[in-house]
């Protein structure tokens, strides 16, 4: 994420679109013997591979990568828990840039998925709909004209699209609101999920929020629906923070300091932790009480802190205590060198900017 | 604000909170988060609607409403049983086959039921030569049985054309 585009709203992390796409005249994956699995991985694979979006990108079979790699692949969300464990003749096509990805014989033939970091709905679709429709050239879809795109799960059907941003809400965690605006969302057909899909009660504070419907509306209205639910729940975290700071500052100086003083000096955390600690720094810098530099740090972390990651910088495979050492290790190194947090926000604290919610030209990425 | 809801499953107070309208009548369905983690509504690789109208005890053997009748699916062998047990289809024919049952599924779970969204234009080509073909040839059984045979000469040309228009659109 750069710098700018994460000071212009703090509150989301990334967006996330992924359109279900199935070939005609075939099983759907979960139906289909090995034979039809295979052969759709054979026309799908290079067809996505050859397009232009994935040149140079990295294309695989499930089968072919080890259980480390898929675990990476899992925390980078670029492949889904489905797709890793799946039996057989599943495969991935990952862009150069990571931005895209397609995964082959995961509950559909096709998941077209496209990440862009901070929220920018408009150029992810731009960009999923791009490489949907260069495949569409290639491959025979199913489709219905009245109930359009046909999934191998009903509650797919239709755009097959699934829009989701990540959200950071550690305002609407502290003032135990988030029960209430699940409540809410839920009640507009939008979903809210954990950052790895375990829940509501996810660590780091951070939220995926999604459509939960993809039938009756086209993409452009599924999107502005729930842009319009995102723009609430940013206000909503804003108001929780305003309330906070005026009602109680030195409990939440109190959280922050504490991550801070863990994060240079514990000797064991484990992953979970880690995210509750990386969540009230970035809150920290959202409040200025860190240099705006640190949020490239805690939002590495949120990924680099998972286990897989872990055991890819320490070079093998280590177990849940080892992880645990190296992971403070880690932390420690990088928290060396940032400067402790000032606390004199309350005073002449600048007024929270009102996070720009769909910036119409995007800048060079 | 409305009142706190209890969980179907458990004591705990319900934040999941769904309604389904199948066969026109209405299923309220709420779940405190692990009773709806459990049943998988928090997965975000989707859930299965038939498992959440099948309360506990009730499963397998005795069939929902729903159920009743046991189709499958000629395109894929796909059954109702399976599509109950999974909330998942088989095959794109599926969608014909248990039409009857998922239309009023669908109707539940989503804004609407007719498709409003992105249309891929090759898939829709091939519908039409599908369409325009299977109506051709409905039409030619009935030109030669009724011994209309300039008619069903024409047509016979036409079906030829079409088909040699589709196979050169697929060779392309």
């Amino acid at each position: 994420m750069t710098e700018a585009s994460s000071k212009k709203c703090p509150v989301v992390l990334m967006t996330r679109i992924r359109l279900a796409r199935n070939l005609s005249d075939t099983p759907f994956p979960g139906w289909a013997k090995t034979p039809q699995r295979k052969d759709v991985l054979e026309t799908c694979l290079p067809a996505v591979a050859s397009l232009s979006q994935m040149k140079r990108g990295i294309t695989a079979e499930v089968e072919e990568l080890s259980d480390l790699e898929k675990q990476i692949l899992v925390e980078r969300h670029l492949i889904s828990h489905e797709l890793s464990s799946s039996p057989e003749k599943a495969g991935v096509v990952i862009s150069k840039d990571q931005s895209v990805s397609v995964m082959i014989n995961e509950e559909d033939h096709l998941r077209i998925q496209v990440i862009k970091s901070g929220y920018r709905f408009k150029q992810a679709w731009n960009s999923v709909t791009g490489v949907d429709t260069a495949l569409e050239d290639e491959l025979d879809y199913a489709f219905s004209s009245q109930i359009g795109f046909l999934t191998a799960c009903p509650t797919n059907v239709g755009t097959g699209m699934r829009a989701s941003a990540m959200m950071h809400l550690p305002a609407l965690v502290i003032s135990n609101q988030m029960e209430k605006v699940v409540r809410a969302v839920n009640q507009l057909g939008i979903a809210v999920r954990g950052l790895f899909g375990e829940g509501s009660d996810a660590s780091g504070s951070i939220f995926q929020i999604s459509n939960q419907t993809t039938l009756g509306e086209s993409e452009q209205e599924i999107i502005k629906r729930l842009s319009s639910v995102l723009r609430t729940i940013i206000d909503q975290e804003m108001n929780a923070r305003e309330k906070i700071l005026e009602k109680d500052p030195n409990k939440l100086f109190d959280k922050i300091g504490r991550a801070y003083g863990i994060l240079q000096n514990s000797h064991l955390l484990t992953s979970s932790e880690c995210m509750n600690l990386a969540s009230l720094v970035r809150f920290g810098v959202d409040l200025e009480m860190f240099p705006e530099k640190t949020r490239n740090v805690v939002d590495r972390m949120f990924i680099e802190c998972q286990p897989g990651h872990i055991q890819h910088h320490a070079g093998k495979a280590i177990d849940s205590d080892e992880r645990d050492a190296f992971r403070s290790q880690y932390l420690r190194d990088q928290f060396e060198s940032i400067n402790k947090p000032v606390f004199t926000i309350q005073e002449n604290r600048p007024q929270e900017k009102q996070p720009e919610v769909e910036r119409p030209e995007e800048p060079k990425e | 604000m409305a009142k706190p809801l209890k969980c179907d499953l458990c004591d705990e107070s319900a934040t999941v909170h769904l309604t389904q309208i199948v066969n026109n009548q209405i299923h309220k369905i709420d779940l405190c988060e692990s009773c709806a983690e459990q049943k998988g509504i928090t997965d975000p690789n989707g859930y299965s609607l038939a498992d959440l109208l099948v309360k506990p005890g009730e499963e397998s053997d005795e069939p929902i409403e729903m159920a009743a009748g046991g189709l499958v699916c000629d395109e894929c062998g796909y059954t109702q049983r399976e599509f109950k047990k999974t909330g998942r289809l088989g095959c794109e024919g599926c969608y014909d086959t248990f039409a009857a049952l998922l239309s009023p599924a669908l109707a539940g779970m989503h804004k609407g039921e007719r498709h409003k969204g992105k249309v891929p234009a090759r898939a829709v080509e091939r519908k039409t030569y599908e369409d325009r073909l299977n109506s051709l040839e409905g039409d030619l059984k009935l030109a030669i049985k009724e011994e209309y045979y300039e008619d069903a000469a024409r047509m016979r040309d036409e079906i030829l054309e079409l088909k040699k228009s589709i196979d050169q659109e697929e060779s392309e």
